[in-house]
């Protein structure tokens, strides 16, 4: 066929508009006589609001109107919600505190929403936000999740005494104790996650506006699923009903979770747009990004293994704080529970396991999922342990995982997921060759001839991808079903355009998605255009996040595809005067069946659209069809990543050496793609490792609010890196798809980690593994290293 | 109000604007240039990179007043026509760009970067270079490896020293 089909590495047709500057992204859209909203928000973590005045800040130049909390409330427009309902092991449902998105009465963390000046330019709202005065009664934050459960801590939430959302377990704990009582060793390791922020370069944005004549309402927003936007602003928010909101997510500019969440900006936005009767836009600086994005990771885990003489795993049980923040933002429950305990087997059969993990409100900006969600938090325990137990019993760490693999499919884990289907050897035997591993004791020596430590670190990840099963995630809770949808719309050209619920925001599906169809339909990625992101065109989705996109939304458009076949076939059946069971379609031509009568697809197209060649009575004309996919399992894609650092221990600087990372994706679309995920995932797990860390002081002010302070990853703190890939077929999907958006995430932290300790001669040392940092563990090691 | 008059991608243009009015503000919101993007707002990510007077500056924290007079040239200028300029062709051949918003502002200094060090950029080089760009998508490899081809067909093209 055409050479742009599924497997073939083709340039992204998206990429003209980015590298010429015309991309359109939310800030790029201008409505007529729009004005702009900046947001008052808390500088105190934790504070009554005894009163607010607006005198003197709705008397500045340029100001239209100023609104509050009560301005909201008086609408009866509804708080944020989170779509994700917890029970507690007693059975009680999580205790959810009402998140205004303009604050009633209480800030509960420094950003949190007070007020919204809307002005003519930003730089009068700005100016008039100066002269809002707002009496604060400061109270006593929590910051830490070990403040917030001590006794007599305040309280953010009246429903939520000792700031516990829920306490939730997971696994058999009687099954756990018993393979603990007859273990032969048991290696325990306290870790923490460190709180990440998602920092998208582009920062979240909305316009919101409304057209008094037709009684509609449109909002342009930095969302990764406008429609679940759409869903909760209607039915939950009370904005306006689903046919009266239109919401469009124009080209986004990175999201890795954070663009999930409905969020108080648009919601207010939108709203707002009624109410002074103009279109009214806000653009986060990046401080306000920092403040009022959701934030990602933030566990707190005691975790215990149980081991047999020779290092097989017999259980293990693990114990987790996860903090919250200050309110549950829309999926944010469901991110330390779901997400991440069903993924704590790893890739090892493991007769037990029981989880538990307590949910805590923090007088800190909310926490949701950001790139891997609970699967990043699950894997970095796993595999910190497994590299520690195999450190423990002396054993080498490559040997000790292979022998606790999962090597038979489908395989039931103790927690819930059922692997479909893998073969982590073989992941396993391509990393080692390709990382030299067999001469990493001679580079070591290389390394220490120059007074340097170098170290190898693995981690044999796994993941639980393609969300989800509407059944399966409804029965834990979810308030929504994760299938996802496609229209497929052929013109009488025999061009096709694609309206999928999926949506890209750096992913590529805009040649993806068109490699699929020019597979399938035999034409060129060319005469393919993919539309997403606005629920005016496409009639309903789900949104990318979860490694979904392609696993599930190319799913449903493969499904929609065989509709088009189908359709086609009858279409030509009449224009060949052959019964449709005896046409064959291949490489873009129908034919009869043993014989040389054939007619091309774009000829097929035509003929559904005139109808000259049937009764419209006994076939329909046209040619359209849709499709809904909801996924049979999670998807489980897994990989070994090996990282080798060099470590200076007289500054304490890591340097990556070397980085190996070998997935099994199952089948893949775009090579070039899926490896630009990969490497861009690497890149955020390195960061967290290495560099990343969100810090509250004790009054709860975020002292890591801009670039100045928060270490993002530049070019010269990352290596280059060499990719490689295995491949087992996803049986759970017709395309054998498995999701490759977070593996990087998720595999890079441990493999850093286990790659600092071992150079570090097992010295512990929590993320992110800063000079200082590592300078200290090195500092440690010195005396001992010199005794022995 | 201040006068200002800039020469921006060949068309020179006086405005009255508000003297506090930013260099990113005005292609963006007097000219709608909207591809010079904002990122950080205080001269960290690079998002906002655009040659003034042939160099590349950070246009957030820039007062367009301060280079009145100047002759600035953004993303929207470099290609020519439909001529890609040889660094925007690297960037899409070797996938040096996911989500694009950071694009511009690599492309930008990568032009730059190849004028101040020559079009045979080793990778160590143009890793220290990109130090006043954040890109979260790609984890620069393939940025590394467009910026490096890029300024190689820059040579071939004799687009270096323009």
């Amino acid at each position: 066929m055409s050479g742009t089909g599924i497997g073939a590495r083709v340039q992204r047709k998206e990429d003209f508009r980015f590298i010429t500057g015309k991309g359109q992204y939310t800030d790029d859209v201008n409505c007529y006589g729009q004005a702009h909203a900046v947001f008052l928000r808390s500088p105190h973590a934790h504070a009554d609001i005894v009163s607010i005045k607006l005198d003197a800040a709705r008397d500045m130049a340029g100001v239209v109107d100023i609104f509050t909390g009560d301005d909201l409330a008086a609408d009866k427009i509804g708080g944020l919600i989170c779509g994700w309902m917890i029970h507690s092991k007693d059975g009680s449902p999580m205790k959810a505190g009402a998140h205004p998105a303009l604050a009633q009465g209480k800030v509960r963390y420094v950003g949190d929403h007070v007020a919204v000046v809307i002005a003519e330019t930003q730089a009068q709202a700005r100016d008039a936000m100066e002269k809002i005065e707002v009496d604060y009664k400061v109270l006593s934050p929590v910051v830490s999740m070990a403040d917030a459960v001590r006794a007599g801590a305040p309280v953010l939430h009246d429903v939520a005494p000792h700031n516990i959302v829920y306490n939730w377990s997971l696994g058999d704990e009687a099954a756990a104790d018993a393979a603990f009582a007859t273990a032969a060793h048991v290696t325990k390791l306290d870790i923490i996650n460190n709180r990440l922020v998602p920092n998208a370069m582009e920062p979240r944005a909305a316009v919101g506006d409304y057209n008094s004549g037709s009684g509609g309402f449109t909002l342009y927003t930095t969302s990764q699923n406008p429609h679940v936007a759409r869903l909760v602003l209607s039915a939950f928010i009370g904005i306006a009903p689903e046919h009266k909101l239109r919401v469009i997510a124009p080209d986004v500019g990175g999201g890795f979770g954070s663009k999930i969440f409905i969020y108080a900006e648009e919601t207010v936005c939108v709203w707002a747009a009624k109410k002074v009767g103009r279109p009214v836009k806000w653009v986060a600086d990046r401080t306000e990004a920092f403040l009022s994005d959701a934030h990602g990771r933030d566990h707190v885990t005691h975790a215990e293994m149980a081991l047999d003489a020779s290092g097989k795993i017999l259980g293990l049980r693990v114990k987790t704080r996860a903090n919250l923040g200050a309110y549950l933002s829309t999926f944010s429950s469901c991110v330390p529970t779901y997400l991440y305990a069903p993924l704590l087997s790893g890739q090892y059969d493991i007769p037990a396991i029981y989880a538990e993990v307590d949910g805590i409100y923090t007088n800190t900006a909310p926490v949701d999922a950001y790139r891997g969600a609970g699967r990043p938090e699950a894997t970095f325990v796993i595999e910190r342990m497994v590299e520690v137990a195999a450190r423990e019993m002396k054993q080498d760490p490559a040997e000790f995982r292979r022998r606790n693999f999962v090597r038979n499919f489908p395989h039931q884990t103790p927690v819930i997921m059922c692997y479909d289907a893998g073969d982590y050897d073989a992941s396993m035997t391509k990393a080692l060759e390709m990382a030299d591993y067999k001469n990493i004791g001679a580079r070591k020596a290389a390394s220490a001839k120059k007074g340097l430590l170098r170290g190898v670190g693995f981690s044999a990840y796994i993941e639980a991808c393609g969300i989800a099963p509407s059944a399966a995630v409804g029965s834990l809770g979810a308030g929504v079903g994760l299938w996802e949808s496609a229209e497929v719309r052929v013109n009488p050209v025999g061009t096709v355009e694609i309206l999928t619920g999926s949506h890209s925001h750096g992913q590529g599906h805009e040649t993806t998605f068109a490699q699929l169809v020019s597979e399938r339909l035999g034409i060129s990625i060319d005469n393919v255009a993919i539309i997403h992101g606005d629920t005016d065109k496409v009639q309903m989705g789900m949104g990318t996040y979860g490694s979904r996109s392609g696993a599930v939304g190319m799913s449903a458009l493969s499904k929609a595809l065989d509709k088009i076949e189908t359709k086609a076939k009858k279409v030509a059946g009449f224009v060949l005067e052959a019964s449709p069971d005896d046409i064959e379609f291949k490489d873009g031509k129908f034919s009869v069946r043993g014989t040389d009568k054939e007619i091309d697809f774009a000829s097929v197209a035509l003929q559904a659209y005139i109808a000259h060649k049937f009764n419209g009575q006994e076939l329909e004309p046209g040619l359209k069809e849709s499709a809904f996919w909801d996924p049979t399992n999670f998807t489980f894609p897994a990989g070994v990543h090996i990282c080798e650092v060099e470590i200076d221990p007289a500054t304490g600087v890591t340097r990556i050496d070397r980085w190996t990372a070998v997935d099994d994706f199952g089948n893949v679309i775009n090579p070039m793609i899926v490896e630009g995920q990969v490497h861009g995932g690497i890149a955020q797990g390195v960061g967290q490792a290495l560099l990343e860390g969100a810090v509250y002081d004790a009054n709860g002010q975020l002292v890591t609010a801009s670039y100045m302070d928060y270490a993002m990853p530049r070019a010269d703190d990352l290596p280059s890196y060499d990719v490689g890939m295995t491949q087992t077929a996803c049986p759970s999907n017709p395309l054998g798809i498995k999701g490759c958006g977070e593996a990087g995430a998720i595999a890079a932290p441990p493999a850093v980690m286990n790659a600092i300790t071992d150079a570090l001669g097992h010295e512990e040392i929590a993320m992110p593994a800063t000079p200082l940092a590592v300078w200290r563990a090195a500092q440690r090691l010195a005396p001992r290293a010199a005794a022995e | 109000m201040a006068s200002v008059t800039l020469t921006v991608n060949g068309k020179t243009i006086t405005r009255d604007i508000d003297p506090r009015t930013l260099l990113v503000e005005f292609l963006r919101e007097h000219m709608r240039l909207t591809g010079t993007h904002v990122g950080c707002d205080t001269t960290q990510c690079g998002c906002c990179t655009v040659h003034v007077d042939g160099k590349a500056l950070k246009s957030c924290t820039l007062l367009a007043v301060a280079v009145d007079g100047s002759t600035i040239m953004t993303i929207e200028g470099l290609a020519k026509g439909e001529d890609l300029h040889p660094m925007q062709a690297a960037f899409r051949e070797y996938h040096g760009l996911q989500c694009g918003f950071c694009t511009p502002g690599m492309i930008m200094s990568a032009v730059d970067m190849v004028r101040r060090k020559g079009t045979d950029l080793d990778d160590k080089t143009i890793r220290e270079e990109l130090e006043g760009n954040i890109c979260r998508c790609t984890g620069y490899h393939n940025i590394v490896k467009a910026i490096h081809y890029g300024a190689e067909a820059m040579g071939k093209a004799g687009t270096a020293a323009e």
